[in-house]
């Protein structure tokens, strides 16, 4: 095979043949070859990273009607590595009766939760990681790891806004995994599998298209997940110092914060591969690379809806918070869920009966439940409307406003 | 020995280590810990005996859920047991000795069984087993009502301990 | 190739390290924590058991995955237990919850 078609097996037949060569037997040939690829992949999780930092600083300042950072390189694209110097030449200081082995294991768990979900994503046809059948699944896992990272960074640092930082972000992490694994159901019913690639080459129709609310309680969920604004209460600067991370410095804060922009750019990547159609586009059945490209631009252009979502939004508290989880996106999941399940079943059992062309059966799918994903939302608008808060009640008589005194009328001349 | 068997070791080993750890520690939120570390040692297990969905399930369910459920347990009830006392009953010894003759005991019944050094047969459809076993589980010939049973269970469970652990309204 | 008995051993070593921390312990959500290592233990038998002696079969797995179930459940609601005991009598040791005691 040759390069392009096929560079991850290409690579690794040669590397494999050249040790080979080397005397190496065969089964330490693939420990070695299947380490590598894992390196591989952390690395550019984390090469990514230093770009994603300096292009969310960038659009912060622009939309905030300023520069942004400009003078380290051309555009301030620079910026990250000053940055990453100086949190590395700060001091460690360990907060004195915490429990060092937890104290030091819980950023290693944050970061390695968010780099864990890079090697199930699919680049390219043939550029993925691993290619778990039970990709979707393994996803959610993942997610679960990632909220025990955060209780043990709160309970070792010995320190009680850290600990009661560390229950409130678990409390938002647990709630809104509900919602995320119930959405993440809809693209498995409907592309017929859990695999995380299968699901790319089952979009002939972009699955946003045919499942518009399951895209949307993906995103918000992922985003609460995530800590990022509007739901970033758990690092709220102004309420708990910094959460759990208050007593963490130096490079172990680094990998707090570094996770933390991983993730977003994680969610991103993972919407545009579950609902945009992922490395899907033209000619990229042809091209790998061509399919990374398109992979890119969509992961960047959601990326960028994320960054716009956080300067522009207020923060929401934490009874708002868990409220709009438990009682607005938990049974529009379920409702979600078991009406797709039901509408697709009847739709194959309906289709054999007509003379349809079968080229555009995906898309009378597609339109179909399009069709069935406006009816809830109309259903949803008008159950929101009907339960709409009511004005506040006024008591008692309105106190008397103080008014300004007309200026003189020398004064206005 | 194969790299399979030297896997299976080395994973046991570390398992073992952190089961015994589990119920020799002192701190509750240690012993917790190593939990998770059990929790994840068995999940490699069903790795290696080719039933990865039940890894992913086990890292979720336990990991994921379980273990952080022991440790906010263990955190909210973290004022009253002091860490310094023994962590054991007086009769630890007599526990010790029931365990490890229940021990001999499944050794000894195993041992005499003709099929235990028995080889793992070759898998005949490795790739459409889930989908066998999701239809195994709604099928009215098959599993369905363990499946829609252990579903009740949850829900009973569910209000139960919400009810249970819930403040009193006053 | 790794034979069965590896498994089973093993299994039956987890069973019997579970059943020391029931047995032995005095705080009531160590015993919980001995009793997951148990049940732990008995899903790598139902799975072992299912991979060597009938991997066409479906029945294994579907035991296993209903003893996942169970153990979430029964998780949740002995935590839940504790701490409503600790609240009404601040100690999780499994001794003191001696009220049905005459």
């Amino acid at each position: 095979m040759n390069f392009f078609s096929d560079p991850i097996t290409f690579i690794a037949n040669w590397l494999g043949n050249l040790l080979l060569g080397w005397g190496v037997t065969q089964p330490v040939v693939t420990v070695i070859l299947k380490f590598i690829g894992a390196g591989l992949v952390g690395t550019f999780g984390f090469s990514l990273v230093i770009f994603t930092i300096w292009l969310e600083r960038k659009l912060y300042g622009r939309i905030q009607d300023r520069l942004g950072p400009n003078r380290v390189g051309p555009w301030g694209i620079f910026q990250t590595f000053p940055d990453m110097i100086k949190i590395f030449t700060k001091e460690y200081i360990t907060p004195v009766g915490a429990d060092k082995v937890v104290y030091n294991l819980a950023p290693i768990l944050s970061v390695s939760a968010v780099l864990l979900t890079w090697a199930v994503i699919p680049f390219a046809q043939t550029i993925v990681g691993t290619d778990v059948n039970v990709g979707v699944l393994y996803l959610v896992a993942i997610g679960g790891i990632g909220a025990l990272g955060i209780i043990l960074a709160g309970y070792s640092s010995n320190n009680k806004y850290s600990l009661l930082g560390a229950f409130r972000a678990v409390a938002q992490i647990v709630s809104y995994e509900v919602p995320m694994v119930l959405a993440l159901l809809v693209p498995v019913l409907l592309g017929r599998s859990m695999g995380v690639n299968s699901l790319v080459n089952a979009q002939s129709v972009w699955f946003v298209i045919m499942s518009p609310i399951a895209a949307f309680i993906f995103f918000t969920s992922s985003m609460a997940e995530t800590g990022r604004a509007p739901f970033d209460l758990l690092e709220a600067e102004s309420e708990l110092v910094a959460g759990y991370q208050t007593e963490y410095s130096g490079l172990k804060f680094g990998m707090f914060y570094v996770g933390e922009f991983l993730h977003a750019f994680t969610i991103s990547a993972l919407t545009a591969t579950l609902f945009l159609g992922g490395w899907r586009g033209p000619w990229a059945e042809q091209i790998p690379i061509l399919g990374t490209a398109w992979f890119f631009i969509k992961a960047f252009i959601v990326y960028f809806v994320v960054v716009l979502i956080r300067i522009s939004m207020p923060r929401l508290r934490i009874d708002q918070m868990l409220n709009f989880n438990w009682k607005f996106l938990t049974p529009l999941a379920l409702v979600l869920l078991i009406v797709t399940a039901v509408v697709d079943k009847v739709f194959y059992i309906i289709i054999p009966g007509f003379n349809i062309l079968n080229s555009i059966i995906p898309w009378v799918r597609a339109g179909v439940h399009l069709l069935v994903n406006v009816i809830i939302v109309l259903i949803t608008v008008q159950i929101l409307k009907t339960h709409r808060i009511k004005g506040v009640q006024v008591v008692g008589k309105p106190r008397p406003v103080a008014v300004a005194p007309e200026p003189p009328a020398s004064v206005i001349s | 020995m194969t790299a399979e068997q030297l896997i299976f070791i080395i994973v046991a080993a570390v398992t073992l280590v952190a089961g015994i750890s589990v119920v020799t520690s002192r701190n509750l939120i240690h012993s917790a810990l190593w939990l998770i570390l059990t929790l994840f040692g068995v999940a490699i297990f069903y790795v290696l005996l080719d039933a990865g969905f039940f890894a992913v399930i086990q890292v979720i369910i336990y990991i994921g859920a379980i273990a952080i459920l022991f440790i906010f347990a263990a955190m909210l009830t973290r004022r009253v047991m002091q860490d310094t006392g023994p962590q054991t009953n007086p009769n630890w010894w007599l526990g010790g000795l029931i365990a490890l003759l229940l021990f001999a005991g499944i050794a000894f019944i195993l041992i005499n069984w003709q099929g235990f050094s028995s080889l793992a047969p070759e898998l005949t459809n490795p790739s459409g087993r889930i989908i066998q076993l999701g239809l195994a589980l709604v099928s009215p010939d098959q599993y369905v009502l363990p499946f829609e049973l252990a579903s009740v269970l949850l829900v009973a469970g569910m209000i139960g301990a919400i009810f249970v652990a819930g403040e009193k309204k006053q | 190739m790794i034979p069965l008995s590896w498994y089973l051993i093993f299994a039956a070593i987890l069973f019997c390290v579970g059943l020391y921390g029931v047995l032995v312990r005095k705080n009531a959500i160590a015993i919980l924590m001995g009793i997951e290592l148990m049940l732990n233990s008995i899903n790598i038998n139902l799975i072992a058991f299912w991979r060597y002696r009938s991997s066409d079969g479906i029945a294994g797995q579907a035991f296993a995955i209903i003893v996942f179930a169970v153990a979430a459940a029964e998780v949740a609601v002995g935590l839940a237990l504790i701490i409503s005991i600790y609240r009404r009598r601040s100690s999780v040791v499994a001794d003191d919850m001696n009220m049905l005691k005459w």
